[in-house]
Formats: structure tokens, C-alpha cells, sequence
């Protein structure tokens, strides 16, 4: 397969000298932090810079956090299949709480049709029908007369996660975090490497559209809802000719609904009739969410290239991450990977490196 | 790339005319729910469409914030057909369009004026009202419609020069719910361009559109939810340019061999 293709260039013995390479990264999202936690692995010195407080404060904030690499095939190129396969693996090993529950592909009976489309373009599932439906999760019972099961697919708390994995960075791999600190100025107004970074990671998302002009903003919306009356296991997706959404239990009997799929680059603005969807989809699942508690509502907005898909580009001593689109957590830590491969090793990823500088 | 949708012999001498404005396509493309702009771009240029339709109401927020994907959409090189998506008032329709004008620096808005949310039916008392107003302030109207005549014919004294009835409801891939409504409004508008617009599953019923007389048919999902956009755009281009050879060719006339009219030769029963 292309992803595992890697052919050394002959310059990497540029990166090894005596001491560990120094690496920057730019964004505390979860590309940024799965890139410090591939460098840090390999034996840099790494520090994460990021202009909120925290880490995750950015889009990562608002991800439903499906680890889904077979449902996303419906809509995604293979590639997304290919890295969400290995981004799954690194999730189940790097941060508690990753229920291995797998998901669930509902449709009202009218939009039965979807369901048949849907599991076209899709493998890794079983076709479940009612009963089955109701020993999986058993407040859905007598709801829904068939669906998809994917039963190798998993879920995490983004936020959650993220935290797990920065404690992790510090504690275990002495990673260094500057909050509320903007990175980038600092690296346009200092030559290369004058603050002692070897390289720099550019995770920064759509604010690297000054520099990465082909990136546009998706704006995604969301709401979290509280409620003692339903539980559900596992994330579910319900189907809907214009407006797919997914509901994903958080836990404490908190559940995330997302998201809407809009083309433009409005943060933080919610918009009724996205509730109105939202709400609806998660009614049609089960009637007690009409009775939930809105604790959230969020925006935010991805970045994505014109293909929907992820790209590593180096450029001089900057490297970027970026793209990610709806994708956040089912690539990253893949991308992040060979990020690493490409710093230490000269690695060059065709399926993901549209811009290819080895002899530059 | 492929030779075969772009040069159809006859295309070239077939324009279409638009409020003026000749296309040789007669495959209007909308431009929602693609996997990604790169494959709408890829699906317009295999499809040779030379007009695509564009949503503004959803994408625009409170300050025109869809930019990058609108950019996204004049970079392709075809004309503009705005469209009032998601509005449900006329008030809404003729705001949209205004700002689709400042926009995309074009008279020509597709007008819906939505009635019903689940079929997206349109309310045509409303779509009238709002083409009375646009095309007093100079836009030059695309109304999206029913095959209802009188509707039709209201329409056309509000300054609409063409008309674009549904196939069946937007998006449910249907084909064509009422041929003979369709046929009907062809007959009674004889000078109008009519585009069936929405409900197209298939290019079969692009095809049987185009043999029904109609000038162009106008579709999004058929082709963005096809497994493979862009193949299935040319499929439409095919199907379309097809029916507009089959009609421009005068087909034969069907005949009813259940009431024979002459002997039949070589049958043991003939003349008995």
C-alpha cells in the first residue's frame, strides 16, 4: 500500500546530530498534539504553542470523536478508511476510555432506501433488525425494524482525550506547552531556528490559510444534551436524505449531536434551523431527548482543502498538518506518524504529500 | 478526456437561449452535497455543463461568509445560476437574490419559494408573488415550479421567460411523477424554455424529459449521491443529448397491434 511506502533521501542524516532534534509545534488541537507525541516518541525535544489557554480548544473542542473508518467510507475516500484503520489502533492505546462498542446505522422506515445505499458503499458490518437492534442498546427497543452494526468500530471523549493525552505528553515525554502564546509571529519574525527550533510543526488549522491559500473553512454545529431517561453504548447514526446526523453518548447521560456540514468559515455562530435538525434527528431517535437538557450548543469551523483531504507539506524548515476537514481524530494521529517519518527519515507520503520538496 | 460527451455531433448547431444567452449544454448542474469541491469541479467538466446552480441562503451567515466556496465556484469557468434555497417567505427569496446579484454580478436568480419542508414543494403563491418583484427589478427569473398551468401562465405575465416545473419532489430521485402535466405545459408554451428542475434519479429520466420537448433538465443529487459523481455526470450529459436528438429526429409514433388493421401474411388463421 502507498501509506507504507517511504524512500529515504539520502539527507536525513541532516536531522541527527549530537543533541535531539528541537521541534515547535503550532496548535495544541489534536493534529498538534498527536505530532508532539509522535516526535516526542521518536526523541525530540518538542514544544506545543498555542493561542488559547488549553489544549483542544480549537475545533478538536467540538468533534464527536467517532472512530469510524468503515462508516466514513460512505462518504470518504479510501485513504480516510486507510489512516482512520491505524488512527483507531493509537487511540486504544494512548488515552483511557475508549469503548469498544462499535456504531450503529439507523433509518427512520422512510428513508429505508439510505440504509441500502449506505451499506453499499461500506463494509465491516452486520445487517441487525429489530430484536437485534434491541439487545444492543435496549432503550432503541421496538424503535427501528433494521440497521447496520459495525461492531469493531469505537468512540472517545474528544475533550477528554485530549487532556489524557497532554498530562501524558508532559509526564512522559517532558513535551513543554506555551499557552496564550502565538507561535507563528514569533517564526515569521525570527530567522529560521534563531529561538533554537530545528523545525516547525504547523498544526494551526484554517488560521494557516495565510500561508496554505487552497484551504477553505466547513463550519460544523453541535449541541450536548443531558438526559437520566435514555442510554445508549455506542455512538448512532441516523440517516437522512439531506441531513445525516449522529448522536454519541458522552456518558453521565450526556450526549453530543452533530453536525451540520455548512460551506463557509463563520465561527461560533449556531443557527436555528441547524438545532432544528439536530434536535429533530435526535427526536426521531428516541422521543425522551424531547425532554433532555440543552446543556451545549457550539461552532466551529474545519479546515479542508478542495478534495476533503488531508495534507502534509514541508516547506523549509515548517512542516504542515492540515486539512483534516471532518476527520480529526480518525487522522491525525496517522498523519502524525509519518509527519515524524518525513522529519527523521525522509519519508515522502504520496497520499498525503501533494508538494514534493526532497530536492529542494 | 473523454471526447465522446463533448463533441456529440449536432450539439454545436443546438444552442439553447436563456434570457438571451446561448448554452450549448442543456444539462444544468446544482452544486450541494458533493464528497468534496473537487470532485463537483471534475463532475462539471466531464458533464460539459455549462450553467451550475449555487445556494446562498444557508452558506451566507450574517456576513456573506461562504466566500471561499463561492470562489470555488466562479474558478470553474461556467456560468452562474444563483439559486433561493432554503427560503420560505418571498421577503427571504428576494433578499437572497438580491445579495446573489452583489454576489456573483448576475441578473439570473433560480427562484424557489419553499412551501412544504419535507417534499420542498414549492409555494407557488409566494414564488409568484416574489417573481413579480424580482423581475420588476430587473432580475431575469428562473422559477422553480409545479406543471400546474395556471400557475405557469401567471408566471409568465410576471416577466418569467422560463419556466422550470418539478420531475417529482427535490431529491427523491423519482423521475417523472406526471408525464402528461409535463407534456401538457409543453404543448401550452410553445416560445417559453422549460427545464425540468428536481426529482431526476437517473439518466433515463433526464432522457425521457428531453423527448417530452423540454429544453434542458436541471439536477443536483442524482449526481452528487451517485458512488461515483463524476461518472454518473456524464452519464446525464449522454442521456440528455440523446433525448435531444431523439426529439430533434421526430420519432416514430407508437402503434396499438391489439386492433389489427391489415391481414397478417403467413398465418395459418389469415382470412378465416
Amino acid at each position: 500500500m502507498a501509506s507504507t511506502q517511504t524512500e529515504s533521501t539520502g539527507n536525513a542524516t541532516a536531522w541527527h546530530g549530537a543533541n535531539a532534534m528541537r521541534v515547535r509545534i503550532v496548535g495544541a488541537g489534536v493534529a498538534g498534539l498527536t505530532c508532539a507525541h509522535a516526535f516526542a516518541e521518536r526523541g525530540a525535544q518538542v514544544t506545543v504553542i498555542d493561542r488559547k489557554s488549553g489544549s483542544g480548544q480549537g475545533c478538536s473542542w467540538y468533534a464527536g470523536g467517532m472512530l469510524a473508518p468503515w462508516c466514513e467510507r460512505e462518504s470518504a475516500e479510501p485513504i480516510i478508511a486507510e489512516l482512520g484503520h491505524e488512527s483507531l489502533a493509537y487511540w486504544r492505546e494512548a488515552v483511557p476510555d475508549v469503548p469498544n462498542e462499535g456504531s450503529l446505522v439507523l433509518a427512520p422506515p422512510r428513508d429505508v432506501p439510505d440504509l441500502r445505499r449506505f451499506a453499499r458503499r461500506t463494509d465491516g458490518f452486520q445487517w441487525v433488525d429489530g430484536s437485534r437492534i434491541g439487545e444492543l442498546e435496549p432503550d432503541l427497543d421496538g424503535r427501528f425494524d433494521q440497521g447496520l452494526f459495525f461492531p469493531t468500530e469505537a468512540h472517545l471523549e474528544p475533550r477528554k482525550a485530549l487532556a489524557a493525552l497532554t498530562r501524558r505528553l508532559v509526564q512522559e515525554y517532558r513535551v513543554a506547552f506555551r499557552f496564550e502564546a502565538d507561535g507563528l509571529d514569533e517564526e515569521q519574525r525570527q530567522p529560521e531556528g534563531a529561538d533554537g527550533a530545528d523545525l516547525v510543526v504547523d498544526c494551526r488549522g484554517l488560521a494557516a490559510r495565510d500561508t496554505l491559500a487552497d484551504l477553505r473553512g466547513v463550519k460544523g454545529e453541535m449541541l450536548v444534551l443531558y438526559s437520566t431517561e435514555v442510554s445508549l453504548k455506542r455512538p448512532v447514526r441516523m440517516l437522512h436524505p439531506r441531513i445525516p446526523v449522529y448522536i454519541v453518548p458522552r456518558g453521565d447521560g450526556h450526549f453530543m449531536i452533530g453536525a451540520t456540514s455548512i460551506e463557509n468559515d463563520e465561527r461560533g455562530r449556531v443557527t436555528g434551523r441547524s438545532m432544528l435538525e439536530l434536535l429533530g434527528a435526535a427526536y426521531a431517535l428516541h422521543p425522551a431527548f424531547g425532554e433532555a437538557e440543552i446543556v451545549e450548543i457550539g461552532a466551529d469551523v474545519r479546515p479542508a482543502f478542495p478534495d476533503n483531504l488531508p495534507r502534509l507539506r514541508k516547506r523549509g524548515g515548517t512542516l504542515y498538518i492540515n486539512g483534516l476537514y471532518r476527520h480529526g481524530f480518525l487522522a491525525a494521529p496517522a498523519l502524525a506518524r509519518r509527519a515524524a517519518e518525513v522529519a527523521f527519515d525522509g519519508a515522502y507520503f504520496p497520499e498525503v504529500m501533494d508538494e514534493d520538496h526532497r530536492q529542494w | 478526456m473523454d471526447a465522446m460527451t463533448h463533441n456529440l455531433p449536432a450539439a454545436a448547431a443546438d444552442p439553447v437561449t436563456f434570457y438571451g444567452t446561448e448554452v450549448t449544454s442543456r444539462l444544468l448542474l446544482g452544486t450541494a452535497q458533493y464528497p468534496s469541491p473537487a470532485i463537483l469541479a471534475e463532475a462539471i467538466r466531464a458533464s460539459g455543463t455549462e450553467i451550475v446552480t449555487v445556494s446562498l441562503r444557508r452558506e451566507s451567515g450574517a456576513a456573506k461568509a461562504g466566500q471561499s466556496f463561492w470562489q470555488l465556484i466562479r474558478d470553474l469557468g461556467v456560468k452562474v445560476l444563483p439559486n433561493t434555497a432554503g427560503c420560505r417567505t418571498v421577503k427571504e427569496a428576494v433578499t437572497t437574490a438580491e445579495m446573489a446579484r452583489e454576489l456573483f454580478g448576475t441578473p439570473w436568480v433560480k427562484l424557489e419559494v419553499i412551501g412544504e419542508d419535507d417534499t420542498l414543494q414549492p409555494d407557488v403563491f409566494g414564488l409568484v408573488e416574489a417573481a413579480r418583484i424580482l423581475t420588476r427589478d430587473g432580475f431575469q427569473v428562473f422559477p422553480y415550479t409545479t406543471e400546474d398551468l395556471v400557475v405557469a401562465e401567471k408566471l409568465v405575465s410576471a416577466g418569467c421567460e422560463v419556466l422550470m416545473p418539478w420531475g417529482a419532489p427535490i431529491g427523491s430521485g423519482r423521475g417523472l411523477n406526471n408525464p402528461y402535466g409535463l407534456r401538457s405545459m409543453r404543448a401550452h408554451f410553445p416560445g417559453i424554455p422549460l427545464v425540468v428542475d428536481a426529482g431526476v434519479g437517473l439518466p433515463s429520466h433526464a432522457a425521457a424529459a428531453m423527448e417530452l420537448g423540454y429544453d434542458a433538465v436541471l439536477l443536483n443529487t442524482a449526481v452528487a449521491k451517485a458512488g461515483d459523481p463524476v461518472r454518473m455526470a456524464r452519464a446525464f450529459a449522454a442521456a440528455i443529448a440523446a433525448g435531444r436528438e431523439a426529439v430533434i429526429a421526430d420519432p416514430m409514433e407508437v402503434r396499438d397491434m391489439a386492433a389489427p388493421s391489415t391481414p397478417v401474411m403467413g398465418r395459418a388463421l389469415l382470412g378465416s
